[in-house]
């Protein structure tokens, strides 16, 4: 701040205070020519005025304010670049990124500032740090039958997994089933870590209406999945359907088996169960195909950090291990 | 004796004058002075100008009144930050005609909702809440998906928030100010949003919010 706002604002700020002060004074000097407690001479209705002075408890907690706006200017920052005597404040207001933040807090550290806001952090910290210090050095599947270690991981999801996958993890329409084995990316612990650690963003099913010849060859390769899960369906549908799923096979197998089942990270589903992320009624297939899908599993690092996601990791993989 | 008080009880526009003086005070001395503070003028370094469809999407955000439930405005204190992230500064805010702060959670707070939902959440979510979250209170946007824009303010809205924002922008080496929007920008941004539904515009602008810090 440049010296000239500095001192319009202490200026103006002491000033108020001081103007008060003599404002209450003022006021409290007799104006009316009589004594207190007697008639001013002004009726009304047979409502008389009296000369009665401002309520002492009233002019006495004013006065008590004054002095207590003067004690607080001088321990807290409030007039202009003065900084209080406790050198105390609430955060680092004019950080311009993230690093700065960090070495702002860093420098504030050493030179002893009080600021509020990085002491809760560190006292946090200090007590939470251990914490997951030593859940972090074990591994997910011991944790995975870890109590404590599972109620963190539970409130972690409630908190911020729950509004997609459903606050039981049974997922909906679009989002998957947590508590079930089928998956998209691999159930394995690591694989669930990197799921949630970097999220799973970059692929997604383009609408394959024009390669497939129009609505026609649509509803033909749907009919062909829909037998693949072992449903009835018109045959020779399905039988002109197989001819053209050999461009779905690059993600989701010759057999419909789906990505995972090949050893690759794709995300591309398994066609050949009767588990459906978005429904499996031909109608729905057919969507499925025409317009494509482009699920999105956003990364979670830089929100919670590694620590905590290993503990996500755990409550996730606790639950298809029942 | 006479009463100097009376002098200012019976005369109107004395009063009227001691009034505003007296009120105007907090004013100058607390709002004052941050039109002048390099940490409310200057912007954050990574905070980018919102894109034709995003700045369409924040008049549908202010339209519907999101703000009358959403704050954006993450307070300095570790139980909003481990939630949120990283508090919200006034350097992110320096280029927002209004600001959208908010002053009411019913909903949380979104100052950096941005990537933490996928756009098919959203979509799904502002169509029915409950589809998603059960237990969630907040209205459904359905008409959003069904409303399309035509576009033909964008162009305008994009040249009056490089006039709002003409000393506040970022620099470039030369410490000349680089405009939020190029003139490529402005006349392509009827052609950037028309057609796309009001849904689209509100989910990208949502999608964008808290970027600057992240």
């Amino acid at each position: 701040m440049s010296s000239f706002w500095s001192i319009w604002i202490s200026v103006l700020t002491l000033g108020t205070l001081v103007g008060c002060f003599f404002l209450l004074r003022w006021c409290l000097k007799n104006f009316v020519g009589v004594k207190e407690g007697e008639s001013t001479g002004h009726s009304f209705d047979g409502i008389e005025e009296l000369n009665n002075p401002l309520p002492k408890w009233w002019s006495t907690f004013f006065l008590i304010t004054i002095i207590w706006g003067f004690g607080y200017l001088v321990l807290y920052p409030g007039l202009g670049n003065f900084q209080g005597l406790l050198g105390w404040k609430s955060s680092n207001q004019d950080v311009v990124s993230l690093a700065d933040s960090k070495a702002q807090m860093a420098a504030a550290k050493e030179s002893g500032l009080l600021v509020q806001y990085d002491r809760e952090m560190d006292a946090a910290d200090a007590k939470y740090g251990p914490i997951f210090d030593a859940f972090a050095a074990r591994s997910i599947e011991d944790l995975s039958t870890d109590k404590a270690a599972l109620k963190i991981g539970q409130r972690l999801f409630l908190q911020n997994c729950s509004q997609c996958h459903g606050s039981n993890a049974s997922g909906t329409t679009g989002f998957p089933d947590l508590t079930d084995t089928d998956w998209l990316y691999g159930g394995k612990p690591e694989a669930i870590k990197e799921s949630i650690l970097n999220g799973r963003t970059a692929n997604g099913m383009m609408p394959w209406g024009a390669a497939l010849g129009g609505e026609q060859g649509i509803k033909e390769v749907a009919a062909y999945v829909i037998s693949l899960s072992g449903r009835s369906v018109n045959p020779d549908l399905a039988e002109a359907g197989k001819a053209k799923f050999g461009i779905c096979a690059g993600c989701h197998g010759a057999e419909g088996q789906g990505s995972l089942a090949m050893g690759v990270p794709l995300g591309a589903p398994n066609l050949a169960d009767h588990v459906w992320l978005y429904g499996g009624s031909q109608r729905v297939i057919e969507e499925s195909i025409r317009n494509g899908r482009a699920g999105v599993m956003p990364a979670w690092k830089d929100i919670l950090g590694e620590e905590k996601v290993h503990l996500l990791s755990a409550y996730v993989y606790s639950l298809s291990q029942k | 004796m006479s009463n100097k008080h009376e002098a200012v009880e019976k005369n109107v526009g004395l009063f009227v004058i001691f009034t505003i003086l007296a009120i105007s005070i907090g004013g100058l001395v607390e709002i004052t002075p941050l039109f002048f503070q390099k940490a409310t003028t200057q912007p954050v370094d990574n905070l980018r100008p919102y894109t034709a469809l995003e700045m369409e999407g924040r008049d549908i955000y202010i339209r519907e009144g999101c703000s009358n439930c959403h704050s954006q405005m993450i307070r300095p204190f570790r139980a909003e930050t481990e939630r949120y992230g990283h508090y919200s500064v006034a350097g992110e805010q320096v280029w927002e005609h209004p600001f959208l702060w908010g002053s009411k959670r019913t909903g949380p707070d979104l100052a950096r909702v941005g990537g933490r939902y996928s756009d098919d959440w959203h979509r799904a979510h502002l169509i029915d809440p409950r589809s998603v979250v059960p237990e969630s209170n907040m209205p459904s946007y359905k008409w959003l998906a069904e409303n399309t824009l035509d576009g033909e303010l964008t162009a305008k809205k994009l040249e009056t928030f490089n006039w709002l924002t003409r000393n506040r922008s970022h620099k470039n080496e030369q410490g000349e100010a680089i405009p939020l929007y190029t003139a490529e920008e402005i006349s392509g941004a009827q052609a950037a949003v028309k057609g796309k539904t009001e849904i689209d515009a509100l989910i990208a602008y949502l999608q964008s919010l808290g970027h600057a810090l992240k």
